[in-house]
C-alpha cells in the first residue's frame, strides 16, 4: 500500500480526508528512482475546485505521458488541515507520492483567479519554501516555483513570490523546458544559471531579471530586462493546431464529488465576439477550434476511461463552434440513450438550442441563462455585446412555448460610461421578459414564470479595451445595486423576479490584483501574514484585514482604482505581447466611448493583431 | 480506503460500473439511477472485508469471475472485488433488510493501547446479564441495555474479536460496545484510538430466539458459464488499507 503522508488520527479529525489521499482512478504513479524531474502541479483552492479545471489536467496528462518526468498534484489544504500542518511542521505533499513538495524539481501554480493569491502564500509557507523567490539561494534546495494561467498576464503583483512565470497555452514550450532544465542541471549550472537561460525561452518571464522604476505621481517610467540577452518583451504562447495539440484521455476520476463531476470536452479555445469587458476573448485569440472527429474521439475514450454519467462542452461561446449541430446531435445520439447527461453551457438561446436542450434536459426543472451584461441597448453597445433587446425577447419567447419558465439573467454593475438609466434598464428588461411570459393564454402556460437577475461589478482587466477604465468605491457599488432593487420593485411583474448582487468590496481587491504592480506584492505578503487566506470564499472574507495592511504599507488604493488611465500611461503588463496590440485595444476603449460596435472574427477582420499567428479564425478561408 | 465516506463508495462503484462495460440496470423515470444497493453502509475510518451490494444487470453475465475481473481491472487499490453471486428472486434486492449482524475485530492503533492489563475482564464483561450505556440520539441521550445485541464477544493477543447486531432493525457500533467495556474498567477512551475492521456481515435465516447466522455471500450462487434466467446478482467488496 502507499504510505499516507498524514496518520489516521491526523485524517479522521478533519473534514473530507479523501482531499489529501490520492490513489484515486487514473491518478499516475512511478518509480521516483527512474524520472529526471518531479513536477508539483498546483491549483490553489481547495482539492474539489481544483480538481475540476481542465487546464491541469491537460498539463498533467501531458507531463506524465514524458518518461523522464512526473507530474503530481497539490491542492490548497482546508482550514482544519493548514492549522495541524503548521502547528506540526508537517510540510505539504503531493498527492500520488505523499512526498514534501519541497523535495521537487518545480511547483507550478495555475492562477485562475485574483483571489487566490494569499493561497499561492499558503502553499510556498506550508511547502517549507521561502515566500520571496530571492531567498530561495543560488543552490536548489527549493523547487523553482513557475506561474501560469490568466492571471499570469499580469504577474506583477505577485512576481517577488515567483521563480518564473509561463505566459501562454502550457502545451507550447513546456517540453522546451524541462529539457533545458535537464541539461543545466547535468552540466552543474546553479539557479541563477538556470533562470537566465529560462528567461531566453519564448514565453518565460522571469521576474528577477527585469526592473521598474516609477514617475513620481506613482505611474511606471520604464520596465526593462537587467541585462541585454533577455528579451525586452515576453510573447504569449499559443497552441495553434488544436486537433493534434495534447488532451487528456484518461482524467484523474475523485473519489469525492468534484465541482466539475463530469467529461469536459474543449470544442474550441477562443472567442470571435471581442465584447470590451472580457480578457478570455482577448488573450486567447485568435479563435481555434479542435476537428468534430477528434471531439468524437476523446468523447469516447474519456467517457470509457472515468465512467462519468455526464459530458459537458466546454468553451466561451459554443454557439460560435462551426460545426455545433454535428458535435451536439453526435452526443445525443451516440450517449443520449445510455443514461449519460449531456450539458450544453453557453449557447445562444435560439430554435437550435431549444430544440437540442429540450432533448438533453427537463424543461420544467432547467432554467434558460442569457448574460445581456448591460440592460440598455447603448450601454450594451459600449461593451460591445452583440445581444439586442430583441434576440433576448424573441430568445424568451420561443423558451415560455416550449415549455421552459426560469430565466437567469447575468448582468454587470459599474461598468464604463454607464449613468443611472442603464441600470435601471436591467429592470425594466427583465419585465419585458416577464410579460412575454404572461402573454401566453392561462391554461397554455406552466404556473408562474421566475425570473433571477444577478449583478456582478465589473473589474477592468489587463488586455482588454477597459484597461484604462476606472473603478468606484464599495459605497458606489452597493448604491448601483440599490438602483436596480428598487427600480424592480416597481415593476408590474416584480413578484416574478428575484433579485441578487454580489459583495462590493472584494471587487475593489480583485481590481487592484487585477491591475496591479509590483508594489502590491509587499501588501499582500503582509495581510497573509496576518491572517487572509481564502479570500474567494465569503467566510474567510475579511475587508478589513486588507484596508489595513494597505495602510500599513502605505500604498494608495484609489491610485489603482479611482483614475482612468492616460492612453499613453504604461502598464505593468506591458512587456507582454498577446498579440492583439495596444493600439488595437486603444482603438476599441475609444469606439467604446462613441457607442460604435466593432464587428465579430468571422463577419470581418478589425486588425486586432492576433493574425500574426497565423492560425484558428484569422487562417480560415484562406488556405 | 477507510477515508471515503459509504456515498461515495457508492459513486465508485457506479462509474467502476460504467468502466467496466457491465450492463446495469436502471431503474425507469424522469431520472434513470443504477439498480445498486449496499447491504450495510460502511463508517468512515473503518476496513472491511465483507460488502456486499446488490446490483441488477440486464444481461446475464458469462461467469461471476468475468464480473469480478472487468470491476477489478476497472478499479483501484484498496477496493477489491473478491465474489459475485447471482441471488435467489425472494432475496433480491434485499441485502439491506437482511442483514442481521456483523462480525467485527478491533485493535488499539500502535501506541494507544491503555496501559496494563486491559483484556483479563473482557470475558467477565461479556458474562454480564445487562449492560446499560448512555446512547446518543439525535433528541437527547438516553440509557440503553446494549447487551442483547452482542452476541459473541472474546479477545486474543490485543484483538477483540465482536459479533454485534447489524441492520435496520437493530444495529450496535463495535466502538460503543469498546467504550463501554473500557469504562467499566475504568479506563477513558480516548478518540481515533481504535483501529475497527469488519470481517463478515450475516443474514439471519433461522428467528429472533434462535438465531442461524449465514455470511450474505452464502445466499447466492456461483455463476459458471451460460448463466440461467434471473438477473439479479450479489457482489461482494473488499476494502482494505
Amino acid at each position: 500500500m502507499r504510505k499516507l503522508a498524514l496518520n489516521d488520527e491526523i485524517l479522521l479529525s478533519i473534514d473530507k480526508p479523501a482531499r489529501y489521499i490520492g490513489g484515486e482512478v487514473n491518478s499516475v504513479m512511478k518509480d521516483k528512482k527512474t524520472v529526471s524531474i518531479r513536477f508539483a502541479m498546483c491549483f490553489p483552492d481547495v482539492y474539489e475546485i481544483g480538481m475540476s479545471h481542465l487546464g491541469i489536467q491537460i498539463l498533467y496528462d501531458m507531463f506524465n505521458r514524458r518518461e523522464d518526468v512526473w507530474c503530481e498534484r497539490v491542492y490548497s489544504p482546508w482550514v482544519d488541515l493548514d492549522k495541524i500542518l503548521r502547528e506540526r511542521g508537517i510540510p505539504l505533499f503531493a498527492l500520488e507520492s505523499q512526498d514534501p513538495v519541497k523535495d521537487f524539481d518545480f511547483l507550478g501554480i495555475t492562477l485562475q483567479y485574483e483571489m487566490c493569491y494569499t493561497n499561492v502564500l499558503q502553499i510556498l509557507d506550508l511547502s517549507q519554501i521561502p515566500l520571496l523567490a530571492e531567498d530561495r539561494g543560488e543552490g536548489w534546495e527549493y523547487p523553482l516555483v513557475i506561474g501560469g494561467g490568466p492571471c499570469a498576464y499580469n504577474p506583477e503583483p505577485i512576481a517577488p513570490f515567483f521563480d518564473m512565470f509561463y505566459i501562454g497555452e502550457g502545451e507550447v514550450v513546456y517540453d522546451a523546458l524541462l529539457d533545458l532544465y535537464k541539461k543545466c542541471r547535468a552540466k552543474g549550472m546553479n539557479r541563477p544559471e538556470f533562470l537566465h537561460k529560462a528567461a531566453q525561452l519564448p514565453g518565460i518571464y522571469v521576474p528577477s531579471l527585469y526592473q521598474v522604476s516609477y514617475n513620481e505621481d506613482g505611474t511606471i517610467a520604464s520596465f526593462a530586462p537587467v541585462c541585454g540577452d533577455i528579451p525586452s518583451v515576453i510573447s504569449r504562447q499559443a497552441v495553434l493546431d488544436m486537433t493534434a495539440a495534447p488532451y487528456p484521455d484518461a482524467p484523474v476520476v475523485p473519489f469525492i464529488k468534484a465541482t466539475q463531476d463530469r467529461v469536459v470536452l474543449e470544442i474550441q479555445r477562443g472567442c470571435i465576439r471581442g465584447c470590451r469587458f472580457c480578457q478570455a476573448g482577448m488573450i486567447y485569440r485568435p479563435t481555434r477550434e479542435r476537428s468534430l472527429d477528434c471531439l468524437k474521439e476523446h468523447a469516447y475514450r474519456m467517457l470509457k476511461n472515468t465512467g462519468h454519467e455526464e459530458i459537458s462542452l466546454s468553451s466561451l461561446s459554443s454557439s460560435d463552434y462551426s460545426d455545433l449541430p454535428g458535435i451536439v446531435n453526435f452526443l445525443i445520439g451516440e450517449f443520449g440513450s445510455g443514461n449519460i447527461n449531456i450539458s450544453l453551457p453557453s449557447l445562444r438561446i435560439d430554435a437550435f438550442s431549444l430544440d437540442v436542450m429540450s432533448k438533453v434536459q427537463d424543461v420544467r426543472k432547467s432554467s434558460l441563462t442569457f448574460a445581456p451584461e448591460a440592460g440598455s441597448q447603448r450601454l450594451r453597445d459600449v461593451i460591445n455585446k452583440g445581444l439586442t433587446e430583441e434576440v433576448i425577447l424573441s430568445g424568451a419567447d420561443q423558451a415560455f412555448h416550449g415549455g421552459w419558465n426560469k430565466v437567469k439573467l447575468y448582468f454587470m454593475l459599474g461598468l464604463p460610461l454607464e449613468e443611472e438609466e442603464d441600470r435601471k434598464a436591467i429592470a425594466h428588461l427583465a419585465e419585458l421578459i416577464a410579460e412575454k411570459y404572461y402573454e401566453i393564454p392561462k391554461d397554455q402556460r406552466n404556473g408562474k414564470c421566475q425570473i433571477n437577475v444577478s449583478t456582478s461589478f465589473f473589474v477592468p482587466k489587463p488586455f482588454t479595451p477597459f484597461q484604462w477604465a476606472r473603478m468606484y468605491h464599495p459605497g458606489d457599488y452597493l448604491g448601483f445595486a440599490k438602483t436596480v432593487n428598487h427600480e424592480i420593485k416597481a415593476m408590474k411583474n416584480q413578484k416574478s423576479i428575484r433579485y441578487n448582487w454580489h459583495q462590493a468590496d472584494v471587487t475593489l481587491l480583485e481590481g487592484i490584483f487585477a491591475r496591479g504592480d509590483r508594489r502590491i506584492a509587499g501588501v499582500i505578503l503582509d495581510a497573509y501574514k496576518n491572517g487572509a487566506l481564502y479570500d474567494a470564499w465569503t467566510e474567510y472574507w475579511d475587508y478589513g484585514r486588507w484596508l489595513a495592511a494597505f495602510a500599513r504599507a502605505g500604498v494608495d488604493m484609489d491610485f489603482y482604482t479611482q483614475r482612468e488611465r492616460a492612453e499613453d500611461e504604461i502598464f505593468p503588463w506591458d512587456f507582454i505581447d498577446i498579440g492583439v496590440t495596444k493600439k488595437f485595444l486603444l482603438s476599441e476603449w475609444k469606439k467604446a466611448k462613441q457607442g460604435i460596435v466593432t464587428p465579430n472574427c468571422r463577419e470581418k477582420c478589425s486588425g486586432c493583431g492576433a493574425a500574426r499567428y497565423k492560425g484558428g479564425v484569422c487562417a480560415e478561408g484562406k488556405n | 480506503m477507510k477515508f471515503i465516506g459509504h456515498l461515495d463508495v457508492m459513486r465508485y462503484f457506479q462509474k467502476a460500473i460504467r468502466r467496466a462495460g457491465i450492463d446495469i440496470a436502471f431503474t425507469e423515470g424522469l431520472s434513470p439511477h443504477m439498480i445498486m444497493s449496499f447491504a450495510a453502509p460502511l463508517g468512515v475510518g473503518l476496513t472491511s472485508d465483507a460488502e456486499y451490494m446488490d446490483i441488477e444487470l440486464n444481461t446475464p453475465p458469462s461467469s461471476g469471475k468475468a464480473v469480478i475481473d472487468a470491476l477489478n481491472a476497472a478499479g483501484t487499490e484498496g477496493i477489491t472485488v473478491t465474489g459475485f453471486w447471482q441471488i435467489p428472486e425472494d432475496k433480491a434486492n434485499k441485502a439491506m433488510s437482511l442483514v442481521a449482524a456483523a462480525d467485527y475485530e478491533l485493535r488499539f492503533r500502535g501506541g494507544c493501547a491503555p496501559a496494563g492489563d486491559w483484556q483479563s475482564q473482557i470475558s467477565h464483561f461479556f458474562a454480564q446479564k445487562e449492560i446499560v450505556v448512555l446512547k446518543k440520539t439525535k433528541k437527547a441521550e438516553k440509557e440503553a441495555d446494549i447487551r442483547p445485541m452482542i452476541y459473541e464477544m472474546s479477545v486474543n493477543a490485543g484483538t477483540v474479536f465482536m459479533k454485534l447486531a447489524a441492520g435496520s432493525a437493530a444495529n450496535l457500533k463495535p466502538e460503543l460496545v469498546m467504550d463501554a467495556y473500557l469504562h467499566s474498567i475504568g479506563v477513558e477512551p480516548e478518540p481515533f484510538a481504535y483501529e475497527i475492521h469488519r470481517c463478515e456481515v450475516y443474514a439471519n435465516l433461522g428467528n429472533e430466539k434462535k438465531r442461524r447466522l449465514v455470511p450474505l455471500g452464502a445466499l447466492g450462487r456461483e455463476i459458471v458459464d451460460e448463466s440461467p434466467a434471473g438477473p439479479d446478482d450479489n457482489v461482494q467488496e473488499t476494502a482494505y488499507i
